[in-house]
């Protein structure tokens, strides 16, 4: 199996937000690397720090502390000009909440071109026109759509504009903050199908955030659980249903609704308690367990997912 | 056996009136509640599921009305309720309301303790002292921990499950026999999704309620309701027990919404999606409503609307499948392949 080329690498990255007394530790020496052409999950609940760490990827929030890479080259801290400008046009984000995120006042041949007018990647007027209807007829809307103004349209609809923009710029990476949680569950089957759809015509890579399991296992193909701001296990996706480590992983998944009522009713619902880690002594470390499979935790507690493991497989 | 039920809305109609032009948001939907269960009424947006519980409790918007059918409860036909005076024997006392959005629906100038304190004063006229004594201990009843000191809070200083939970101890604090419960979750993460569920279950058993889902989680109906009601357009496409729902769908649309279900996806193939939007109900809707969205519909769809088929004692479906004379279709792979696969995974 040749490398995978990494696109993006995060080190021990850290972020914080205010200082002295007030000092909040939003991201917490997070490391992981994304590489080209997957889908990678970061799951966690609201508060643990997903979005801040796709943000600091588009270069939205700083970096505290630790760095991120695109392609070898740092982006994150102090960057020259030009990698900046570079950075803000392959790395594009769509957000959680198509009803939030798009300038109202706007119409939406506007919304979709404004990056195109940032960086002037027209060369005329017809060129750019072009250049919206394409991207709107890739994301399954019309091109009479670009006179028209948000409000007209549903959620479903916003999502695609708000998909649509991103794509105009010929990203190579894509943050997806939360993309379908805000839709109808009609339409979550069609977003998700168009976001798997553009992956695989241009080749995308995309950082998808979300705290609901069971939509990140269909279309992810490695998922990092999340919590307070720290990674607390990696792994492939069907390997971390298979084999969740870690009581916070469990916890969530012991929380997906599953639609099948049998064995809903059955199901015990776990709830994460982070007093069960003793710290004091043995500190814990971030290890691999099985290959890819990443958890966090100490001796004693990698020795006892160890042994989970060999009973699962006996 | 018959039962009698709790509630029993009979081909209701209603209609919004909107720039002049009338919307028909509910066209002829019936459905019986029995005392103490659960019953999930599941659908997209814009399918009337809210109006059509809000009707219960006479909370439509000024331009709403019903303009057709009864809602017997207690032998009362509740629909022909016109005041406010009226609808405030029911509201809360006898049937509550538990909304969506925790973050819109407390008042964020009140303490928290008052605003339960409020609501026990209002339905069962017990006042001060004893009142917002009974308020802490529903704050407790709800599992907020140190509820005395948090009484005296404000909503801001909650968290969004914490608020729910609030929302909660406020609608039962008024011991109605029905719950209803708007979308209780959209707004929340899985975890606290899982416990707010718990919390309205063992609620439920302790105070003797009957709940009424609105939801449009599947695995949420999967994980609460004993009886489940499809809407569609307006009206209610097919209801049966949970199970016969899940495992035994009948309606095209029922099916439609199972299978573009991602948990039930198969990685790096496409999920089965609806296309097309829900017919303009400005408009009259002939035949089937789901008809145009359906690629296997029969012609007769397109003409004439379906009645109720029974599929069993408990189950029924409005579509043209189920009349002895129409092709012999079967339930899609999808349905079936999920069926299996459950069967599997029970193992």
């Amino acid at each position: 199996m040749p490398a995978k080329e990494k696109l993006i690498e995060i080190k021990d990255l850290q972020i914080t937000f205010g200082a002295g007394r007030k000092k909040f530790v939003a991201v917490d020496h997070v490391n992981f690397d994304i590489y080209k052409g997957e889908t990678f999950s970061l799951v966690g609940e609201s508060g643990s720090g997903k979005t801040t760490i796709g943000r600091a990827i588009t270069r939205i929030n700083p970096v505290s502390s630790g760095e991120i890479l695109f392609k070898g080259q740092r982006i994150s801290g102090k960057i020259s000009k030009e990698l900046d400008r570079e950075v803000i046009k392959k790395c594009q984000m769509i957000f959680q909440d198509p009803m939030a995120s798009l300038n109202e006042r706007a119409k939406v041949d506007y919304i979709v071109s404004e990056g195109l007018y940032n960086f002037h990647l027209y060369k005329d007027e017809d060129d750019r026109k072009r250049k919206v209807e394409a991207a709107l007829r890739e994301v399954g809307l019309l091109p009479e759509f670009a006179s028209r103004f948000p409000h007209e349209f549903s959620g479903g609809q916003r999502q695609r504009i708000g998909i649509a923009r991103a794509l105009i710029m010929e990203p190579e990476f894509v943050v997806a903050d939360e993309p379908i949680s805000a839709l109808d569950v009609s339409i979550r089957a069609q977003v998700l199908n168009l976001l798997n759809r553009l992956r695989k015509s241009r080749g995308l890579t995309y950082l998808f955030i979300a705290h609901d399991l069971s939509v990140v296992r269909f279309i992810s193909d490695r998922i990092a659980v999340i919590h307070k701001g720290r990674i607390v296990e990696l792994a492939e996706a069907e390997e971390l249903f298979l084999h969740p480590l870690h009581p916070y992983t469990k916890a969530l998944l012991s929380a997906v609704p599953i639609p099948d009522p049998e064995l809903e009713k059955k199901k015990k619902l776990l709830v994460y308690d982070p007093s069960v880690h003793d710290y004091s002594k043995d500190g814990p470390v971030w290890d691999e367990i099985l290959p890819e499979h990443y958890v966090y935790g100490n001796q004693r507690e990698l020795d006892q997912y160890r042994r989970e493991i060999q009973q699962t497989q006996a | 056996m018959e039962r009698t039920p709790l509630l029993s809305a009979k081909d209701i109609e209603i209609e919004f009136t909107l720039r002049g032009k009338v919307l028909k948001a509910i066209r002829r939907c019936s459905l019986d509640i029995y005392e103490g269960e659960t019953m999930a009424i599941v659908g997209e947006s814009g399918s009337g599921k809210s109006v059509f519980t809000k009707s219960f409790l006479g909370m439509l918007d000024a331009n709403g009305r019903i303009t057709g059918g009864s809602i017997t409860y207690d032998g009362v036909d509740i629909s022909q309720y016109k005041t406010e005076k009226e609808w405030m024997t029911i509201r809360g006392k006898k049937i509550a309301m538990v909304m969506q959005d925790p973050m819109t629906s407390l008042n964020p100038l009140k303490k928290i303790g008052k605003q339960i304190q409020e609501s026990i004063e209002l339905n069962q006229g017990i006042h001060g002292e004893q009142a917002k004594k009974m308020a802490v201990e529903m704050l407790e009843k709800v599992g907020i921990p140190d509820a005395a000191r948090r009484a005296n809070q404000y909503p801001h200083e909650f968290s969004g499950g914490m608020r729910q939970r609030v929302v909660i101890a406020i609608a039962a604090a008024c011991r109605p026999q029905i719950l209803i419960c708007d979308e209780p979750t959209t707004a929340l993460d899985v975890t606290i999704q899982a416990q707010i569920l718990d919390l309205i279950r063992n609620l439920q058993r302790e105070l003797n309620m009957t709940v009424i889902y609105i939801t449009h989680d599947l695995g949420v109906v999967a994980n609460v309701a004993d009886r489940v009601a499809v809407m569609y357009a307006g009206q209610i496409v097919e209801y049966g027990t949970v199970n016969e729902i899940f495992y035994d769908a009948w309606h095209p649309y029922t099916w439609a919404l199972l299978s573009s279900l991602p948990q039930l996806g198969i990685k790096g193939e496409e999920l089965p999606t609806i296309e097309g939007t829900p017919p303009n109900l400005f408009n009259e809707v002939k035949g089937d409503a789901f008809a145009p969205r359906n690629k296997q519909a029969l012609d007769v769809d397109f003409e004439e609307e379906p009645p109720f088929f029974a599929v069993s004692e408990t189950h029924k479906a409005k579509t043209w499948y189920l009349d002895p004379r129409s092709p012999k279709i079967e339930q899609p792979q999808s349905i079936r392949r999920l069926r299996e696969k459950m069967e599997r995974e029970r193992k």
